[in-house]
């Protein structure tokens, strides 16, 4: 009898939670700063991701101007970065902080926790039918994390010495070494101490999502009914909690080679003419352990905005998703084979070319799910009644860059072609298509399509439909070009190439380069303004379900409170996927099966 | 009404299912670290060593330990509050006991002259032990919440899921410890 009793109480915990808050008196403080309410958490998430998106894109202005003419001078550089750019001219060590930040910020401030942070946040509890997280404590301290991690890295951009400028993959040994380079030193610390605590934040969540997709589902919603953004960002939070744990582990072995003379990654180095007493690492140990859980961050990466994708095109083009289990198959394939690849980042290192090949077969079976999710989409537009809303712009813009780029990816996952592609603009070209550019694509369809749900207010169409097509057209202009200069093995990083009678040629089309990389950058700050402005001034939302959809978050208020649906929460009783059956243009989750329906 | 109170059993309470899965990270960091030290062996300048006698004393005492609180998860169960409390409070000390014997065979260690910068090999050893020593304290923190707790006469919760959560976590630094020791002692 009492174990009965006890699960009763067990049970109301998890449940009650959320009923209880809703109730509490709210504060300024308890509603907009420490706030538990997962919505609000999403939109901190969302509004640090656009300052921070903000600075890491200004970053590769800066770059691309020394890339532009690396003769020139820009006195206003020096009112801003001071003895950076003195005389108006980017120092060289700046240059290579700048690219390491630029990376930094754009891989793990923005794209993971800007894009998961926001989307998990907003859209688990929404779509699955729960009042909140799991643990909305834990969320809270998610954020809280991220943002010390923000100010840590923010403050390491004033130090004297400047930021960390090891490349955003901080292999050692100029990561390891204070001596090395003035970006080796306390910017490099603060490196680390930010990661640390950004690892911290990923964690957190990530425990929160996979808890709360498995756990708090309302009745009716079978793992098969959740809407493919949830099983997209499921794998991406798996990914995250098996994968950060790794980069932790090495970052303790670097911070110990930094601060407490061990010699994990460190062995025979001549640092300006002296001898350094360290010995017996190995430098290749940090790049197996960073790409541990550097591969799979890709896919932390890539995952949400696919599955945000899939929503928005199958809503938009009023069709089901073409092949639902298959889009789930694949999400799960990738998921596994993101542990198994990270090798190929590495092919130059003298890996054994036995295992190489090895790597080089796994790598290209990513091609299969890859090629199943684009058929799939593709499948779905086909016939379609579609509607061109901002939101289903770019996640066609997202399947277009996804194919570009994946493309590229065959080329490199070659460990034959690599030998001669690694560390030229042909990769940089590759992944900033495939992972940075389409994965901005997911992001900004997610946020013109769950804006009216943020704030109840609608975005203005005119500007959202601009900032496409600039943002569309320019990223083809600014990329396409670098495969051209990889194939000439132009290399990544460089402060000038001037200098080299093979690169000379290119000056042109790097001057082009930059001044398409400047227009994109200004058509951004379009949509912050968009943005920020439709926030306050929007025009306001008059139905519950602008777009038509049948996932659950539509069937809130428009501007929901804590607690997300004032009344009970609605059962489900089909998939999401309901679009243009019996005659009807779509049909809700909640609605229940008619007699004559067939059931899904 | 039978059914419906009986429903929530199969259903895993929230709280213990983010523990598992934090556990399943905490394993991968380890799974990172020795995988790392596995790599390094098979490289020169290696040396072997032989792991410090009180290691010996600390896996006696975390093993008592993990029956301690599985006992006092069973006294709480059956609301044997006093010997609950007992149980408590001899896990707590047996895992300060257990810092202190990591400590003393750091010590030792490093007094042979395997200091922590002396080789990789010995690195690797006080990275690997001295971060599963950072999780016990982790647990011996939540161990000293629950007792203080536990003893308080102004507080009565019945909830069992904070029990279950340390008792498990507990298990799982037990258990992470032997395979580290096993690992530590086959892999040399």
């Amino acid at each position: 009898m009492s174990t009965v009793a006890l699960h009763e109480t067990a049970h109301h915990e998890a449940h009650g939670e959320a009923h209880h808050e809703h109730h509490h008196q709210e504060t300024f403080i308890t509603k907009y700063i420490f706030s538990q309410d997962h919505k609000m958490i999403a939109k901190q998430f969302l509004i640090t991701g656009i300052i921070w998106a903000f600075i890491g894109g200004l970053f590769s202005v800066i770059f691309r101007l020394q890339l532009a003419d690396p003769n020139a001078t820009y006195p206003f550089l020096e009112d801003f970065l001071g003895h950076w750019a003195k005389g108006g001219k980017l120092q060289p060590e700046f240059y290579y902080a700048l690219v390491t930040m630029h990376g930094t910020i754009l891989v793990f401030f923005v794209l993971t926790a800007g894009l998961s942070g926001t989307f998990a946040n907003f859209l688990i509890p929404l779509q699955i039918g729960a009042r909140d997280m799991a643990s909305p404590l834990l969320n809270m301290l998610s954020y809280w994390f991220f943002f010390l991690a923000s100010v840590i890295m923010m403050s390491s951009l004033f130090v004297q010495t400047g930021p960390a400028s090891g490349g955003w993959t901080i292999y050692p040994p100029l990561s390891a070494l204070g001596e090395a380079s003035s970006g080796s030193k306390i910017g490099m610390d603060l490196w680390l101490v930010s990661m640390a605590m950004f690892i911290v934040s990923s964690l957190l969540g990530g425990l929160n999502y996979i808890t709360t997709i498995l756990n708090m589902r309302t009745k009716g919603m079978s793992m098969t009914r959740m809407p493919l953004t949830i099983w997209a960002l499921f794998f991406t939070a798996v990914l995250g909690v098996l994968s950060f744990p790794v980069l932790l582990s090495g970052a303790i072995l670097l911070l110990f080679d930094r601060n407490l003379g061990t010699s994990f990654y460190l062995s025979d180095i001549v640092v300006a003419g002296k001898i350094m007493p360290n010995e017996g690492g190995s430098a290749i140990l940090f790049q197996h352990l960073f790409w541990f859980l550097g591969h799979p961050e890709v896919y932390i990466i890539l995952l949400p905005a696919m599955g945000m994708s899939s929503e928005i095109l199958s809503v938009n083009s009023r069709k089901p998703i073409f092949g639902y289990m298959a889009m789930v198959g694949s999400l799960f394939a990738i998921t596994i084979l993101a542990f198994l690849v990270w090798a190929h980042h590495m092919f130059v290192t003298g890996l054994n070319p036995f295992l190489g090949s090895v790597f080089v077969l796994l790598t290209l079976l990513i091609a299969v799910p890859s090629a199943i999710k684009v058929f799939n989409w593709l499948t779905t537009l086909w016939k379609g009644n579609i509607r061109f809303t901002p939101a289903m712009m770019f996640a066609i813009g997202f399947v277009s860059l996804f194919i570009s780029g994946g493309l590229t990816g065959i080329f490199l996952g070659n460990s034959a072609l690599d030998i001669h592609l690694h560390d030229t603009y042909f990769v940089i070209a590759h992944f900033h298509i495939v992972m940075g550019v389409a994965s901005f694509f997911g992001m900004y369809a997610g946020v013109y399509h769950w804006f009216p749900k943020m704030f109840g207010r609608h975005l203005n169409n005119t500007l959202s439909y601009v900032h496409f097509w600039i943002t569309i057209v320019g990223a083809y202009l600014i990329f396409w070009p670098m495969h051209y200069e990889g194939l000439a093995g132009m290399p990544r990083r460089y402060y000038d190439f001037s200098n080299w009678e093979s690169f000379k040629n290119f000056g042109g089309l790097n001057q082009f380069i930059s001044i398409i990389a400047l227009l994109v950058f200004a058509a951004q700050l379009l949509f912050v303004i968009n943005f920020f402005y439709s926030i306050f001034k929007g025009r306001k939302l008059t139905t519950l379900n602008p777009w038509n959809a049948n996932t659950l978050e539509w069937t809130t208020p428009i501007r929901p409170g804590h607690g997300n649906w004032p009344g009970d929460i609605p059962e489900v009783h089909r998939w999401p996927y309901d679009y243009a059956k019996d005659g009807k243009d779509f049909i809700p989750q909640d609605v229940p099966v008619g007699d004559d329906e067939s059931k899904h | 009404m039978e059914t419906e109170v009986i429903k929530p059993k199969n259903k895993i309470h929230p709280h213990k299912f983010t523990l598992w899965v934090g556990i399943g990270s905490i394993v991968m960091m380890f799974a990172g670290l020795t995988s790392a030290y596995i790599v390094k062996r098979n490289q020169a300048g290696w040396v072997s060593y032989n792991l410090p006698t009180a290691f010996w004393y600390s896996t006696i005492v975390i093993l008592l330990s993990s029956l301690t609180v599985h006992l006092a998860e069973k006294a709480f169960k059956l609301r044997e509050m006093p010997k609950y409390r007992k149980l408590m409070a001899v896990t707590l000390i047996l895992g300060l006991i257990f810092i202190v014997t990591q400590i003393v065979g750091f010590k030792e260690f490093w007094k042979m002259g395997m200091t922590l910068q002396a080789n990789v090999s010995f690195s690797f050893l006080y990275v690997i032990v001295g971060l599963h020593a950072v999780h016990v304290v982790g647990g011996v923190i939540a161990l000293i919440v629950m007792s203080l707790s536990a003893f308080s006469k102004k507080t009565r919760n019945y909830s069992v899921v904070p029990v279950e959560l340390i008792s498990t976590y507990w298990h799982f630094v037990d258990i992470l410890w032997v395979y580290l020791l096993i690992f530590l002692i086959m892999i040399k």
